[in-house]
């Protein structure tokens, strides 16, 4: 009775226009003030992270203008001499990030395989909770890990590989030779031994990022390629690995940028050079964050303005890698990690 | 095939017991078992005839490729090319993990191994390092400054950044837009900022342009930058798991925006907003790069922020190993094992408060409520006894029957201890 009061009321006009009525929303203003603040919120957020460039690129612009284009060839850090420029050390963060990456790759890839598909149920809980506690380690003790532990145990491998690959360019040492009795200094604070430690660094994060997406391949498929008779391997070849391929490039280029910005533990273990060194199994090897980290100490104020450039260049990388990396996280089929 | 199996077994069909796969067969162990025998057998002859790589890593590593092989080779005995790619990638992805878990748990163990040569050392504890040099035994000096210089540092930093990460965590959930997407991306790509690029422009802005000292506030703002991004992250992640239906029943029951925010959102998501806030914390404690460029080094015991340097543990670590002394290495250990019992405890509280269900909740209020009815109980039958005996202390005057009352309510006192002690044992 009262629907047909309804229906017949004049508003019948309205309900055959087919139109959506139009709904207003009335904020109290207990819900604007919260609005505006969270909206604060964003905003300065928003102007700390933007204000990091901008500061870093007009400290900078005195040294920048200084030096010109030659910045980005030089290769040699002497600011008050007006000779300095980042071609040594983007190189060289670049080689050791390299070196990191190609280490930590497989140990990541094997490590999130093993989670999401070998272990036992019962352990799975705990090892992710590992792998992210290992993401929280302070660089500084890896950085103690690697010179006081792992320089001496690795320069047998070093000299190794130098002996065995020495013909290719990178792996040759320049003073090594096969006498028993020589030093092994050449091999000591080199690009591959910080590669190895920022490698640990990395593989905790490409771990969790790698898993995540690991886990959400498909149940049906999964099950499908195992009644159809293939092996573990045969479905995680099938499937598990070309449904994650967004997450391990994703991932991969997030240890990249990690990889890449990485400080104290680098500066620990290198002994600085301003050349490029591309043997990474010889001592002297250099990174842009690490050059920071020396030489912000005896720094005049045109040195402060050249390091802010080089810590700008570094901005510029580290973000350019990031964007990528969740670029690609973020279009593979799973999306939801990252 | 599989209805002879029935016929031939009905009891052992009809007991409904799953059938067991993936058993392990004898040759599969054998071949194992062969395989690391044969290995470490062979690494330790090549070890001592040919020796290509000399150490312990090298004779791992060989021992480790021959393993490899002889393992390929066994398996290839009795099964096809299929099974034997699959036991290597089997093998591989194992021997992969083991290697990540066993050398980062060796990482932390080492620091802690290192420094448990200065912690027994109580000074270490209470005193600084302004009187104490390079060449003083660990009996002399300790961390106490750093300690402090952390706990402040650390405490500003979330000062800042608790209400702000939060602020714009709800932001971006709760608001949305293509100005939100935009910030989103922003802290996204900021996360992986290099840490020291964020001293550099806390030393860019508040130093060098403000005129702020190296200090222990300047090394928080720098901590604060660092910590940012990261707490933001973890909350948006978090808010967004918060069932929309949830939110939905407060709207439609005609709360507004702010208190279906404060009083459902927010409790919802408490456990894992706690847990973004620890996990930044445990980041933000560690870190050097920030602190190093901001806070300025010095040995002395430094409580003000504002004013002079302040050293904080990462910080202080760094310093001591730079010195070739064996003591001051000994502190850097040292120090570098308390900044690790810090960082591994914020951490299993974060993950023991990120750890907790709806369920589990609940039990531990009812236990509490248990409790409180326990305690309630006691304290009435107390105040009763208590009450018994004034009466007839007031009654009766003289001494002896004073002390038998009094006897009586220790009496009743311990009965009830003994009653609440054995309700307690029971939980």
């Amino acid at each position: 009775m009262h629907r047909t009061a309804i229906k017949e009321s004049p508003a019948k006009d309205h309900v055959n226009d087919d139109k959506p009525r139009s709904l207003k929303m009335v904020s109290d203003s207990g819900d604007v003030v919260y609005r505006t603040v969270a909206r604060t919120g964003g905003i300065i957020v928003l102007v700390i992270m933007t204000a990091i460039g901008v500061f870093l690129g007009f400290r900078a612009s005195q040294a920048l203008g200084e030096a010109g284009l030659s910045f980005f060839w030089t290769q040699a850090w002497e600011p008050d001499a007006n000779n300095f420029g980042i071609a040594a050390v983007l190189i060289g963060t670049f080689i050791i990030a390299l070196v990191a990456v190609t280490i930590a790759l497989p140990l990541s890839l094997g490590t999130a395989l093993y989670i999401s598909e070998y272990a036992p149920r019962g352990l799975k809980q705990s090892l992710i909770t590992l792998v992210d506690l290992m993401a929280a380690i302070p660089s500084v003790v890896f950085g103690l890990w690697g010179f006081f532990s792992l320089q001496g145990n690795i320069i047998d491998i070093a000299k190794w590989i130098s002996r065995t690959f020495g013909w290719i360019p990178i792996f040759a040492v320049d003073g090594f030779s096969d006498d028993p009795l020589s030093s092994d200094t050449v091999f000591t604070a080199s690009s591959f031994i910080a590669g190895i430690v920022v490698a640990l660094m990395i593989t905790p994060i490409m771990t969790s990022i790698m898993r995540e997406v690991f886990s959400q391949a498909p149940v049906g498929e999964r099950e499908g390629a195992l009644g159809l008779g293939a092996t573990m391997w045969g479905m995680i070849r099938s499937v598990v690995l070309p449904f994650g391929k967004g997450g391990i490039i994703g991932g991969t280029m997030l240890g990249l940028g990690r990889a890449l910005g990485e400080t104290i533990a680098v500066y620990m273990i290198i002994s600085p050079v301003f050349s490029i060194q591309p043997h990474i199994l010889q001592s002297g090897a250099s990174s842009i964050s690490s050059l920071i980290a020396l030489k912000y100490g005896e720094a005049t104020t045109f040195g402060m303005s050249a390091l802010m450039a080089a810590g700008l260049a570094l901005f510029f990388v580290t973000l350019v890698v990031n964007f990528g990396a969740s670029a690609i996280v973020a279009r593979s089929r799973s999306g939801a990690s990252s | 095939m599989t209805t002879v199996v029935n016929v031939t077994t009905p009891d052992e069909g009809s007991r409904d017991s799953p059938r067991r796969i993936g058993a392990l067969r004898i040759s599969d162990v054998l071949s194992l078992a062969g395989a690391v025998v044969a290995s470490i057998s062979m690494t330790s002859i090549i070890y001592v005839y040919l020796a290509p790589v000399g150490g312990v890593v090298g004779y791992f590593a060989t021992a480790y490729v021959l393993f490899l092989v002889a393992y390929a080779l066994l398996v290839s005995f009795d099964e096809n090319m299929t099974t034997v790619r699959d036991r290597m990638v089997l093998v591989a992805v194992h021997s992969l993990a083991a290697t990540v878990f066993v050398t980062l748990v060796f990482v932390v163990v080492f620091a802690l191994i290192r420094g448990a040569e200065a912690l027994p050392h109580l000074n270490f504890f209470t005193q600084d390092m302004s009187l104490a040099g390079p060449l003083d035994p660990l009996s002399d000096g300790g961390i106490i400054h750093a300690i402090t210089g952390t706990l402040i540092q650390i405490s500003i930093a979330l000062a800042i950044t608790i209400p702000l990460g939060l602020t714009t965590a709800i932001f971006l959930n709760e608001i949305p837009g293509a100005f939100t997407r935009f910030v989103r991306t922003i802290v996204e790509a900021m996360t992986a900022l290099p840490s020291i690029v964020s001293g550099l422009f806390i030393y860019a802005t508040a130093i060098l342009m403000f005129g702020l000292n190296k200090s222990g506030l300047a090394a928080a703002l720098a901590i604060s930058v660092m910590m940012l991004p990261i707490m933001i992250r973890a909350a948006d992640v978090v808010l967004r798991l918060v069932p929309s239906t949830l939110k939905e029943a407060s709207l439609g029951l005609g709360a507004n925006n702010w208190n279906t925010m404060w009083r459902v959102t927010l409790p919802t998501a408490r456990s894992g907003l706690v847990t973004a806030i620890i996990l930044a914390t445990a980041r933000g404690i560690g870190e050097t790069s920030p602190v190093l460029l901001t806070s300025g080094f010095t040995a002395a015991f430094n409580a003000d922020p504002l004013h002079g340097p302040m050293v904080s543990l990462p910080l202080a670590i760094f310093q001591f190993v730079k010195s070739p002394e064996p003591t001051m290495i000994a502190r850097g250990f040292g120090t570098a094992a308390v900044l690790m019992i810090i960082v591994v405890s914020l951490f299993l509280v974060a993950r023991a408060i990120g750890g907790q269900t709806v369920a589990k909740k609940v039990k531990a209020r009812e236990r509490r409520e248990q409790w409180k009815r326990d305690v309630h109980d006691i304290f009435q039958a107390i105040s009763a006894s208590v009450a018994k005996t004034d009466g007839r202390m007031r009654n009766s005057l003289s001494s002896a029957s004073r002390r038998k009352a009094l006897l009586r309510i220790r009496q009743q006192l311990t009965y009830i201890r003994s009653r609440f002690r054995s309700k307690g044992n029971k939980r």
